[in-house]
Parts: structure tokens; sequence; C-alpha cells
């Protein structure tokens, strides 16, 4: 029994470390390589493709414009989702359940089904191609589950904290930003972590809504699939590089993440 | 649970998030609405069509086999991601250095760019030089995803459970975690066997959690596009065109906006349904 | 039920344990009569839930033995030892009914249905719990779900000891006299052998026939209430049973009698020289300080009036202390002088009670 019991982790994230591994392999790879023997590393290692990358604005300015409209609706997002997500947890006023189940059923909506009609509308007020463009468009699934998200941890906190604050002698907002924002910190962080995530592995919506001046790394890469021909090792490395933020945040919420799937609410 | 108070001037604290999500979503789903019921042949000139394209939607045989094959994948995803990460979120560490190496590991998937999954997917699998195709010809299999539609679906759907079932593991690890250690202790000294405290504590503790993991599954393997889109290209033929794959052919494709708004309102309200439906379910014991 | 014997026991979570301090628990020997009330009481930390979770079998001692009756039940898993146990947060099987919850050990011990129908029925009306049977158990009060913990232990007809580990935490405090006194009666009617794990004094002072007091991973006492609180023989069981608890006042040894603020202090009988001069404590409870005219001079700072009596908080050479005072005394405004009643003052060294040989 014991032994089984770490097997099974085990084999799964080998599983899922298999084909990062064969992805960051070709990055180092050359062409001729790749194309012309199968090797379970690269013989002749080249750190060239990289090179590439970081020295063709094309490339990286895809990296500058992902991170830009990533940040732009994290930030949107949590501005507005934390006055809202403390409205849902503390008071009832009329049509509060509706409202509530309305914007999650925005989760919902397909971004297939809106990807024309925000190119139109996007279009028609000048913000075609544009970061904040984006930014505003990831509003549509980030907000109603950073709302969900943060509704949850606002609730963990006992009333008597406000009630507390307000004999004190606190102001609302004095309340809100140096005792309830510093006691739900991680309920933030939690929040903040899956707005970067939705926002940063979205591409559908990303690629519709712009051209040259906002173009995400993700569509960059396709782009080379189709028009530079089959450049495999570039492609691995851009591929490659676009894990590395993930992976950052990952670690640096790593303490979160358990607790903050929980704390969400159904 | 918290008393709330009743206070009409909280709306004021909701309106930002009212009129960025409205904004986002009510003008799009009106020009959808619009669409869906007139007929354009360009030069802003629209002719009331009715509930004409709904009609033609709904009988289109190719939009019941999309709709078919949508059901299929995420039945079978759904079939092997949850209990894959029930059984995994069981057997994973609970304390030391070995939770954080998981929990990094694990969640590392699920913030990869769609396409990057899709691309890493495509030359992992590729028979000629991806590790997996290579691996699988050597082992005597003619395994070929963009000739081959069953490789292609088993490829789709390895992939899925590739990037998605760290999500259900990490939800049910995180439901399983607030469990006190007393349940364990007592179902111990009870006489219960691990299926008894399988069955009847850490499941019903997950279950909030399941329900989560499970909502969230079933509405974004509806809308998955980007990764098969990537990996197959909706091939061989149709067979990997899932929902959101045709919805953006006939859109973007062959620009025909009637059908495609009507068949973006069918199919939102096919999620919208299915969710409900499941959550009713998941819920309807709560009551009693 | 049986008698419980542990012998030698120690236990560390370290894997390697060194030093005395690796231990959270450091060697007990102790024997629990068949039939009675014990009490563990100590504070948070100081191993209580450690010795209960060895001989519920949760835990396996790093060193020592375990005996039920005669049986060595040290390296037997839970289920096998015939233990039940009442936890601090309940713990019922939410799916389940009450019938069910209360089924189940004996269910998953291959009881027929109908003895398991006719003691299921019987432990019900015994927490009369009758009527709700039926009913989710996910459902139900605190209270209601801890009788439920309760009642699986009692269904079964082969408890060799109950074992309770503070089962009062999350009970509302008007039920807890009410849960208390049906525990009570319980015990007295089925008779089974009784642990029972806190750190409020009252719950053990009120409930057990012996107290064991524990600190810092070792028992200071084992005695009955009484005991606990005439002669403490460690200032540990002084300070924490009794409220306020004992006064503790640095003093000195000289010329074979004990010596405060200058003045030497009677006892009820000589004591030889203690081993070690550097750290001794006399010991008397606020109970039997009197105030008089002549003794040790001290300064009142204040009085508290909690009712029934008052407490003085005084200042004698250099340490605070507290005294009882009832009603009817008068209490001089600033300076007064304080007589300790010979036969309830002790004299501590190193923490333990100094006494002479042979006594006990």
């Amino acid at each position: 029994m014991k032994k089984i019991t770490w097997l099974i982790p085990t084999v799964y994230i080998v599983f899922l470390m298999l084909p990062i591994y064969w992805l960051v392999n070709m990055s180092f790879k050359t062409t001729n390589e790749i194309l012309g023997s199968f090797t379970l590393w690269p013989n002749n290692f080249t750190v060239e493709n990289y090179v590439t990358i970081f020295t063709d604005p094309t490339w990286f300015m895809g990296y500058v414009n992902s991170l830009t409209y990533v940040t732009i609706n994290t930030v949107i997002s949590l501005l507005v989702a934390l006055p809202a997500a403390y409205a849902f947890s503390r008071y009832r006023f009329l049509g509060d359940k509706h409202l509530f189940f309305w914007l999650l059923t925005n989760r919902m909506a397909p971004p297939a089904v809106f990807a024309l009609p925000f190119f139109q509308l996007y279009s028609a007020i000048g913000l075609f191609d544009t970061h904040i463009a984006v930014a505003l468009s990831h509003c549509l699934f980030n907000i109603p589950l950073a709302v969900w998200i943060l509704e949850g941890f606002m609730s963990g906190v006992p009333k008597e904290l406000d009630e507390t604050a307000y004999i004190d002698g606190y102001s609302f907002p004095q309340f809100f930003f140096k005792i309830f924002i510093p006691a739900i910190a991680a309920g933030i962080g939690v929040a903040a972590f899956f707005c970067f995530m939705f926002s940063w592995v979205e591409l559908l919506l990303a690629k519709t809504l712009t051209a040259v001046d906002a173009k995400p790394i993700a569509a960059t890469m396709t782009r080379t699939v189709s028009t530079a021909g089959y450049e495999l090792g570039l492609l691995s490395a851009a591929g490659t590089l676009t894990i590395v933020p993930g992976a950052f945040v990952i670690y640096f919420v790593r303490n979160y993440i358990a607790k903050g799937f929980a704390l969400g609410r159904v | 649970m918290i008393n709330k108070t009743i206070n009409q001037k909280a709306w004021f604290m909701v309106l930002p998030v009212l009129a960025l999500v409205a904004f986002n979503a009510i003008i799009p789903l009106m020009t959808v609405v619009n669409y869906s019921v007139q007929e354009t042949f360009g030069d802003n000139l629209f002719f009331w069509e009715g509930i004409k394209w709904f009609e033609e939607v709904m009988r289109s045989e190719r939009f019941h086999d999309a709709l078919g094959r949508q059901l299929l994948f995420t039945l079978l995803i759904l079939l092997i991601e949850v209990p894959l990460g029930v059984g995994i979120a069981l057997t994973m560490p609970r304390q030391g250095i070995g939770v954080t190496i998981c929990l990094v590991l694990m969640a590392l998937p699920l913030l990869i760019p769609w396409n990057v999954v899709g691309a890493m997917w495509n030359i992992f699998a590729l028979p000629d030089i991806g590790l997996l195709g290579k691996m699988l010809n050597g082992v005597g299999f003619d395994y070929n995803f963009t000739q081959n539609t069953f490789w292609a679906w088993a490829t789709v759907v390895a992939m899925d459970v590739w990037h998605w079932t760290s999500l259900v593991v990490l939800l049910c690890y995180a439901g399983l975690r607030s469990i006190p250690d007393a349940y364990y202790q007592a179902s111990k000294i009870d006489g219960a066997s691990s299926w008894q405290v399988f069955r009847y504590i850490q499941l019903p503790k997950m279950k909030r959690v399941l329900t989560i993991a499970l909502l969230l599954r079933l509405m974004d393997s509806f809308m998955i596009y980007t990764e098969p889109f990537v990996l197959t290209g909706g091939g061989p033929g149709n067979s990997t065109t899932f929902l959101s794959i045709d919805l953006v052919k006939v859109a973007l494709g062959q620009f025909d906006l009637g059908p495609a708004a009507a068949m973006s309102i069918i199919y939102f309200l096919v999620v919208l349904l299915l969710c409900w439906v499941l959550y009713t379910l998941m819920m309807r014991n709560e009551t009693n | 039920m049986s008698s419980i014997t542990l012998k030698s026991l120690r236990h560390s979570y370290l894997p390697n344990p060194q030093s005395e301090e690796d231990y959270a628990l450091r060697k007990i020997d102790l024997t629990w009569r068949d039939g009675g009330a014990f009490a563990l009481l100590g504070p948070s930390g100081c191993g209580k839930t450690t010795l209960l979770n060895l001989i519920s079998g949760l835990l396996k001692p790093s060193e020592g033995q375990i005996l039920f009756d005669e049986r060595d039940v040290t390296l037997l898993p839970p289920d096998q030892r015939n233990i039940a146990q009442v936890f601090q947060f309940p713990v019922v099987y939410d799916t389940m009914s009450v019938y069910d919850n209360l089924a189940f050990p004996l269910r998953n011990r291959k009881l027929p249905e109908t003895e398991l129908d006719e003691r299921v029925q019987r432990v019900a009306k015994m927490l009369s719990m009758q009527n709700q049977l039926k009913q989710r158990a996910s459902g139900l009060t605190a209270a209601d779900k801890q009788k439920i913990s309760l009642g699986r232990g009692l269904v079964r007809s082969d408890v060799n000891v109950m074992m309770f580990d503070e089962p009062l935490t999350v009970i509302d405090p008007h039920l807890k006299w009410e849960l208390r006194s049906q525990l009570m009666r319980l015990h007295q009617q089925v008779g089974f052998t009784m642990i029972y794990v806190t750190h409020d004094q009252t719950e053990a002072l009120t409930f057990a026939d012996e107290v064991v007091v524990m600190y810092e991973g070792q028992i200071v006492q084992i005695g009955t209430p009484e005991e606990l609180f005439s002669k403490p023989r460690h200032t540990f069981v002084g300070h924490f049973i009794g409220s306020p608890g004992m006064n503790l006042l640095p003093c000195e040894w000289n010329d074979g009698g004990a010596v405060f603020a200058g003045h030497r202090i009677s006892l009820n009988k000589d004591l030889p020289n203690p081993t070690s001069a550097s750290n001794l404590q006399l010991g008397i409870r606020p109970e039997f300080i009197r105030l008089s005219s002549k003794g040790i001079p001290a300064r009142i700072q204040r009085v508290d009036d909690v009712g029934r009596y008052r407490i003085i908080k005084a200042e004698a050479g250099g340490t605070n202390l507290n005294i009882y005072a009832s009603e009817e005394v008068e209490i001089p405004a600033d300076a007064l002088h304080l007589d300790f009643d010979p036969d309830h003052t002790h004299v501590y060294c190193d923490g333990w009670i100094h006494e002479a040989k042979g006594q006990s």
C-alpha cells in the first residue's frame, strides 16, 4: 500500500513533464537535428533559437504585449471585484442573487460565441488592436471569477471585524483599506492568480482583437507555423518561454493554491 | 454563514462590475441576437428573417454532428479526469516538501497558453519527430493523429487530460485537506475499511469542491477551441471539429453571420442548460 | 471494561530523539483501575492528547508498554483495542442517518442485524435520541453530534475504555452542564472506564475520581481533586488549579526553616535541609492567608469583589500575592500584616514539593 501511494502521483507528474520536456528539448536543437534525426536530448546544443527571439522585436514584443494586457486585466478585475464581492458578502439588496448568478453565467459564455461581436464592438469604439481592448474583453470571464473567489474569502471573515472597526471610529474607506484588505490578502492573491492565469492562457479573443501593435506572444507563434515554414526549434523556444511566467506565478502562490480552491463558493 | 443586512446602497459597490461585464456581455449578445434573426448581403443591409436561422441550424446535420462530437468529448474527459483527479488527490502526500513539489508541478499545465498546449502536443505526438509518436510507432501501433480518426481523438483526449486533470486534483486536494484528523481517527476506532473511509468521509467532504470541478470542466470542455484547433485543425476530416471550432469556421471562415449567430445562441443555451442540470443533480441531496 | 496500565511509556514525534526535550511524553508509569473516571488535566501542548492517542492506538509509543488488564496492546491497531473515543470536534458520518451512525461500528464488526437493532435502540434511548434516529446526521446540532460520537462507543459491548478529548469545547455554555451531567449519569449506569482529557479544571475536578495533571510531557501529580487542592506536589499544580492559583513566593532556607521577607515561616512539620538552596519557593493558596495585626507586613494594591468573597491583591517582600477575604472581614486601607496557615504552607524545591523522608 505504501509503495502504491507515492507511485500514482509520481507517474502522473512524469506524464505531465514529458511533453514539456520534449518542448524544451526541441528548443535547444538546430532545425537540422530536429528534422534529420530522432534524439532524446540535444546533440548539437544551441541557444540560437532563444537569441533569435530576444533580438527580433516581433518576437519579444509579443511577450511585452501579453504581459501588458494580462497585468491591466488583473488590476481592473480586482479593482472592480473587491467592492462588489464585499457587497455580495455583507449586504442583501434587490436582485443580489440574480445578479450573482448572472455574473457566473458569463463565465459559461464560450469565447467563440463572442469573438465576432467583440471584434465589431471594439472596432466601433476605436480600441481595436490595443492592450486595453484585450484586457477589457477578458473581464467578461475574469470579473465573475474574481467576484466569486473574493466573495468566498470575505464570507470567511466574521462581520464582527467590520463592526469593531466602526466602533473604533474608522470610516468605511479607512476600514476597507487598512483592516479588511489585509485580512483577505490571501484571497486577493488567489484571485489575482486566477485572473492572471485565465488572461494569460486565453488566445481566441486576444487574437481576434489584435493585429500588430498588441499582438500576444501566443498569436505570434501561430503565425510562425504558417508563414516561416517549419521552424520547430524557434516555435519550441517561444513556447518554452511562455511557460516561464506561469511557473513564476505558481511558485509565488504555491502555499495558497490548495487553500484558495477550497474557499470558492458554488 | 454571515447574517447579511439589507442595504440597497450596496448596488453602488456592484455598479462598476455590472457596467464592465454588461458592456462585454450585453452589447455583444444583442449583436448576436440581432444577426440571428436577420439576413445580410453586406453594405449594412439587413433583412428580417425571424427564426429561419434557428430552424436551419437545428435541422443541419453539421450542427448535430458537432454537438454529438462535443457531447462525446465532454463525457469522455469527465469520465477520465474526475476519477483520475480524485485518485491522485487521495494519494498525494499530506505534508513535507513533497506537497509543494506536487502542487507546483501539477499546476504548471494550467498556466500554459492554450495554443502552446496545442503546439506542444503537436510536437510531442508527431509520428516522425515526436516522443509520443515515435514511441507508439516503436511498440507496433500505426500511430498517426493527422490521418487516423481514432488516434486523433485519443490524442485530443490525452491532451485535455494532461491539461486539465490537475484542476480536479488541486480542488479535491483542497477539499481533502479540510477534513480534520479526528474523522480518520474515529473511523479507525470504528473499524472502517479504507473504502468506507473514502465513501463515508472523504467523498462527502469533497462534494462541494467536486461540484465546482465538474462544473468548471463541463463548461470549459464545451468551450474548447484553441488546443484541438492547433493540434489537429479539427481533422482528419471533421472528426475533431467541436462546437467552437465549427462556430468559428462558420462565422469567420464563411462569414455566414446569421447561422453563426443562431448557432451561438443555441450553443450558449446548451451550456447553461447542462450546467444547471448538473448543479441541480449535485445539490439535490443538500436540501433534505 | 478493564484496567489500564502504562509501563515506562515514552513518546517522541521525532525519528531519533536525543535529549529529554525531544520527547512529547517523558516516561509515564501509571495504573487506572477498572470502571473509574479519570481526568487528564493540563494546558495545551502538555502531552495529554499524545497520551490519549497512545492509549487509543492512533500513535505507536517510542518506548514502553500499554496493558489492558494483563493483555499487552502496545502494538495493536485501534480497532482491535476495543476502545471508543469522543473527539474535540464532533465526528459524525454526514451522509448517514443517526441510526446508521450508531450502527456503523457494529456493522463493521459483523454483528447480526437483530442484535444490532436492539442495541442501537437501547443506546438511542439512553441518549434520549429515539425520535431522531431517521434524521440525517449532518443537520444535527453540535451537542447532538457529540452524543452520537459517544453513542458509537456505547453500542459496543466490548469497549475497554471510553476516551474523551475535550468533548465540550464546541458546545454552548448552557448545554455544557446538561451534557456533563448526562455523561456522569451514563458513567454510573454503564460503568465504563473513562478517561477525560481537558484543560478546564472545573470540568476535571467535578468529573473525576482521580485527576492526572500533566505538564511539559510529564505527570506532575495524580490525585483526588481534594489532594490536588490541599497538597499540590508541583508548583505547576498549585498554580494551575484554583482561581486564582497558589501564591508562590521566593524564600530562603535558614537554620532548618524557611524564611520569607525576613520572617521565619512556621510549618507544621520539621523538614530536612533541601538538596539545593538555589530555587526555593513557598507555596500558599489565597484561601489560607489571614489578615492579622502581626506577621509579614504587606501593602494592599487592589481589592476585587467577585461576589461571595473578595480577592485582595497585595505586595509583600517584593512579590505580589492574592488573598481571599470573606465579605465580613474588614480590610485595612493600606498596610497590613499576613498570617500563613502552617498546615497549608508548603516548600517547593526546583518546582517539586519539599518533604520529610518517608512522607508521601
